[in-house]
């Protein structure tokens, strides 16, 4: 199986909208260690300019995720999932995530490369709240090994 | 070992200059406790014989657990995370978490470089395990008054 060319340029289409939530903002904080109160009171984060608590910058990939899934659920795509590796991550913010957001992905493929029997697929993925405007770009790029 | 200094501000930030140090320490517990909360169960970050059977050293962290815990030095530093406006790194090598003693995760953040026009600073992350860099080009692009 080799990854196929083609899917270079592939918009996909969007993924069931995500209502992201107070406690699985506070859950996500406590998992990557962060102290900040932005992410677990409400009242800080309304202090401090927010709807409510703010959400952690690379909370943005629970989101991406389901974008991800489906790329390599693609069989056109051509991507052996036990052969990929997560090669570089990136988040771009219009705006932080908060709770009660109600945000929407999409995932086009920007590229695919060949190198040294790898291919490199990157992937990324808009999000947009329920007004249609930009939350973040998540940019993956994944490494997905050769035959051997 | 902490060094922190709230509430950053743009004014007398020198590129090159440390704005935040800290130590992490992972357990199997923290690998667990994220793969429930990110929803990745890829059973290579909490079972030895998967992890061994597809020819790692070891139970991995998640490379995404690694990104989320080296930008909250920053955070920390800065005050408020939804001033974090851009943020990348490259996965350069896998951080292996024993189970019994963990592993211990450096984070060291200095000016990479001052955006006066954007009012934004790039902070760069020197991320290590044991002396070794686990990520390559973390660059955390923060909002400053």
């Amino acid at each position: 199986m080799t990854v196929n060319p083609a899917i270079q340029g592939r918009e996909f289409p969007p993924v069931p909208p995500y209502l992201v939530g107070r406690e699985k903002v506070r859950e996500f904080a406590r998992a990557v260690l962060a102290t900040s109160p932005l992410h677990h009171d409400p009242d800080a984060a309304r202090a401090a300019g927010y709807a409510d608590v703010v959400a952690p910058p690379t909370f943005a990939v629970v989101i991406q995720e389901a974008t991800l899934a489906q790329l390599l659920a693609d069989p056109d795509a051509g991507i052996d999932f036990s052969r990929v590796v997560h090669g570089d991550q990136r988040f771009s913010f219009g705006r932080p995530i908060v709770a009660g957001d109600e945000l929407t992905a999409t995932l086009r493929v920007s590229s695919v490369k060949s190198l040294g029997g790898n291919s490199m697929v990157t992937a990324e993925t808009t999000v947009t709240d329920h007004d249609g405007a930009h939350v973040v770009t998540a940019i993956s790029t994944l490494v997905v090994r050769g035959d051997e | 070992m902490t060094m922190q200094h709230t509430g950053l501000e743009l004014d007398g930030l020198a590129v090159g200059q440390v704005v935040a140090e800290k130590d992490y320490h992972f357990s199997r517990d923290t690998l667990v406790r994220y793969a429930g909360a990110s929803g990745d169960f890829n059973p290579i970050h909490y079972r030895d014989d998967v992890a061994a059977s597809v020819g790692l050293p070891g139970v991995l962290a998640h490379g995404m657990l690694t990104m989320g815990v080296a930008v909250q030095p920053v955070v920390e530093a800065v005050g408020d995370p939804g001033r974090v406006t851009d943020y990348q790194v490259r996965f350069t090598r896998p951080v292996v978490v024993d189970p019994q003693n963990g592993v211990d995760v450096s984070v060291m953040a200095k000016v990479g470089a001052i955006l006066a026009e954007e009012s934004s600073a790039r902070i760069d992350l020197v991320v290590t395990v044991g002396g070794t860099t686990v990520l390559g080009k973390a660059q955390v692009r923060v909002l400053l008054r």
